[in-house]
């Protein structure tokens, strides 16, 4: 099963390698990885995506918190929670696939945020399927290059993970 | 006053109480070893190789409990001391080690004996850090004992860029120390333990199973009351031997791939399993699929990433292994249940059985000396009461089967890490700690010559160790399972061109004795004993065809084991001249 690991970091040197080598270190995979600062600047706020057993996700958040830089971790497909990814994509946009492009732009509620003649660059931001259909309606327009960000996620309503 | 970053670490080992540094000079730590010559507060051990310091230290730690401390340069300086750090962390051993680095100006620079000691050592320590402000370094020379020493103990690496110890700040050792990212649970549930008790007296067929964890909490006390006031047969692993008296009629000796017969039957067939401060590691539990197949199985250990790793547990208990016992101790001698005990009785009656298989029998008149002849020699001569180093192999299995352990701290070995070349260096470590008590050190030839040169240490600060070397001309677990599972094409483990090790030793200033019949091994056992202040290597020449018996093979079950000892079948010395 997909789970959502998302903590809070030691914002210092070296943590992120830890949480990744870790990962090798154990033969656990990582589907994405997305970190940034919070607003406390000596934290970082983690969110990894990986999948497994219920005893292999038991494991990765026992052997994680055992990292003495991992100030406190949540798995957030345990409850309630709202996952977000951004993609920015480029695609090629001429001929009659221009208008067929930003149709389906529209329906996915994305943005083109820069264009060429023959291109569009859009931005796309919401759970990671939706970003995997949008990026399999693209296909026949001709994709050039694709960056997505990985999941960022948050629990729902009062729960909140902080210090 | 200001003080330099040198000045500091001095100072701070001082107030930390650190008795020893065990380390080795370089450029990057010249500063440090500067402020090392001009105070007598700490003594510093120069070892003849890195790997030696981290294992001396390492020896230190597991004999005293007390954090061992090592000290090295940069580059190949810490490069050197990875096996020893390695090993330590897989035995959950306190280590806090040192290593200079290149000025901050010049890390990622590829600078001279410049290497990334932090990334290079992170997968094998408990945690590392690099100090690039001579403000942190004594805060972060706090941390790295607090962590090392506390919760699940293991090694902790503080990187010091050669510019930060000639900085200079003012010199405050923090008392205490707490982290928000780091706090140890200690101290175990009481609903769990209550559960615990109870699930212990339903028990019609039980089995105590200890492992280091046990020894490293201090735990052996209360291990050996709990043990009694149930009168349940209790096992240790490798690395927990010594935790519970050995000469108790309770111990139903090691467990796992070399372990007693009696004690792998009663592990296969118990109904309930009480494992404490162990880790259910693959050398303990054969075949997951066939460990414990009847067990209800309750397990204390701090470490809460060990519980259920291997095995699922039904009573997960996390916390100090001391606590919890004495917990459920409290908690028995109040409890109206006491143990059944027909079902107790009849339980005993059946590991008796299993204990006059007498599995460690072996052949008592053989014309060449028998290794384990040697072991129990030697444990009858010292009445069980020396401190033990091993290296790996063959001997350290015999060693652990005919050595009774009745006290803790006193079998020193790498069992997690499996490091040949750890002894020797080890029982530098135990020698100091403990410079009255005999010290011997069982290893064979191969091991001892991947850490041969801390002989010349042993000269230098007067370790009088005794070596027992148990030479039988091949990498003696190497040539068994060659002839077991290979059929016999015994790949490069026949040991050519060993040295004279009389000679060798002699050369290094110590005793030598080579000894080569079974008549001559007490008489050579008693005089080298007797040599309090030398250090004396006994070259004992063992029969070449002895194995490790009894035998669980890797992926078979506790109920599977190898029990009759054959002869093996080898090409013998004058077969291959």
């Amino acid at each position: 099963m997909r789970h959502i690991i998302s903590m809070l970091l030691e914002n210092e040197s070296g943590a992120l390698s830890r949480v990744a080598g870790l990962f090798s270190a154990r033969g656990y995979n990582i589907e994405s990885l997305t970190v940034a600062p919070t607003e406390d600047a000596t934290l970082s706020r983690l969110t990894l995506v990986t999948s497994g057993s219920e005893d292999v996700i038991e494991q990765i958040t026992k052997q994680l918190n055992k990292l003495v830089d991992v100030v406190k971790l949540v798995d957030l497909a345990e409850g309630p929670h709202i996952e977000r990814e951004m993609l920015l994509i480029k695609v090629n946009a001429s001929g009659n696939m221009r208008d067929e492009v930003k149709r389906l732009v529209d329906i996915f509620r994305g943005r083109v945020i820069d264009v060429t003649e023959t291109m569009y660059t859009i931005e796309l931001t919401g759970t990671s399927n939706k970003l995997d259909a949008f990026i399999q309606a693209l296909r026949g327009a001709g994709i050039v290059e694709t960056v997505r960000t990985g999941v960022s996620g948050i629990a729902r309503g009062e729960k909140s993970l902080r210090v | 006053m200001e003080l330099t970053g040198a000045d500091i670490f001095v100072r701070c080992l001082a107030d930390e109480g650190v008795e020893y540094v065990f380390g080795y000079p370089g450029g990057a730590a010249l500063h440090i070893y500067d402020a090392l010559y001009k105070q007598d507060k700490v003594k510093h051990i120069l070892v003849r190789h890195e790997q030696g310091a981290a294992h001396a230290a390492d020896g230190y730690a597991r004999a005293t409990g007390r954090p061992g401390v090592v000290l090295v340069t940069s580059g190949p300086g810490v490069t050197n001391t990875i096996t020893g750090i390695a090993t330590a962390y897989m035995d959950s051993i306190p280590l806090v080690v040192f290593s200079g680095q290149v000025a901050t100006s010049l890390i990622g620079d590829d600078a001279f004996q410049e290497v990334d000691a932090v990334g290079i050592t992170r997968p094998c320590v408990k945690h590392n850090i690099l100090v690039k402000d001579v403000k942190d370094l004594a805060s972060t020379i706090k941390k790295a004992f607090y962590i090392a020493t506390t919760g699940r103990p293991g090694p902790v690496l503080v990187d010091i860029p050669k510019d930060v110890t000639a900085h200079k700040c003012e010199y405050e050792y923090p008392k205490s120390i707490s982290m928000r990212s780091y706090n140890p649970v200690t101290k175990g549930h009481p609903g769990q333990i209550k559960k615990a008790v109870d699930l212990m007296l339903a028990a019609k067929r039980p089995m105590i199973y200890t492992g280091g964890g046990v020894i490293l909490g201090e735990a052996s006390e209360s291990l050996t009351e709990l043990v009694r006031l149930l009168g349940y047969p209790c096992t240790n692993t490798l690395m927990g031997l010594g935790a519970y008296p050995a000469t108790d009629p309770l111990f139903v000796g090691m467990l796992g791939m070399h372990g007693t017969y009696e004690a792998n039957m009663a592990m296969h067939d118990c109904d309930v399993l009480i494992a404490i401060g162990a880790r259910f590691d693959d050398r303990v539990t054969g075949d997951l699929n066939k460990f414990c197949p009847h067990a209800r199985i309750v397990h204390v250990d701090v470490d809460p990433a060990s519980i259920s790793k291997n095995v699922p547990v039904e009573i997960p208990i996390v916390g100090a292994a001391d606590g919890v016992m004495r917990e459920m101790i409290k908690l028995l001698k109040t409890s109206k249940k006491k143990p059944d005990k027909e079902a107790l009785a009849a339980w005993w009656k059946q590991i008796d059985q299993w204990r006059a298989m007498n599995c460690l029998d072996y052949e008592r008149d053989s014309k060449l000396i028998k290794p384990q002849y040697v072991l129990e020699t030697l444990y009858e001569i010292t009445k069980g009461d020396a401190y033990i180093t091993s290296d790996v192999g063959q001997h350290q299995m015999w060693a652990a089967q005919f050595y009774k352990f009745d006290k803790p701290r006193r079998w020193i070995n790498s069992g997690g890490l499996g490091t040949m070349g750890f002894g020797l260096p080890a029982a530098m470590g135990v020698k100091l700690a403990f410079p009255k008590a005999t010290v011997a050190c069982v290893t064979g030839e191969a091991s001892i010559q991947m850490c041969i040169q801390e002989l010349s240490t042993c000269k230098q600060y007067d370790l009088p160790i005794k070596i027992i070397n148990l030479n039988n001309r091949y990498m003696g677990m190497v040539r068994q399972w060659q002839e077991f599972f290979y059929d016999r094409r015994y790949s490069h483990s026949y040991m050519d061109a060993l040295p004279d090790f009389v000679k060798l030793t002699e050369a290094y200033g110590h005793v030598g004795m080579k000894i080569e019949k079974p008549g001559d091994v007490e008489g050579a056992l008693k005089e080298a004993l007797k040599l309090k202040d030398r250090l004396v290597f006994m070259d004992f020449i063992t029969d070449q065809t002895e194995n490790v018996y009894p035998m669980i093979a890797a992926g078979k079950g506790h109920n599977e084991m190898h029990l009759k000892p054959c002869k093996a079948v080898v090409p013998t010395d004058r077969e291959l001249a």
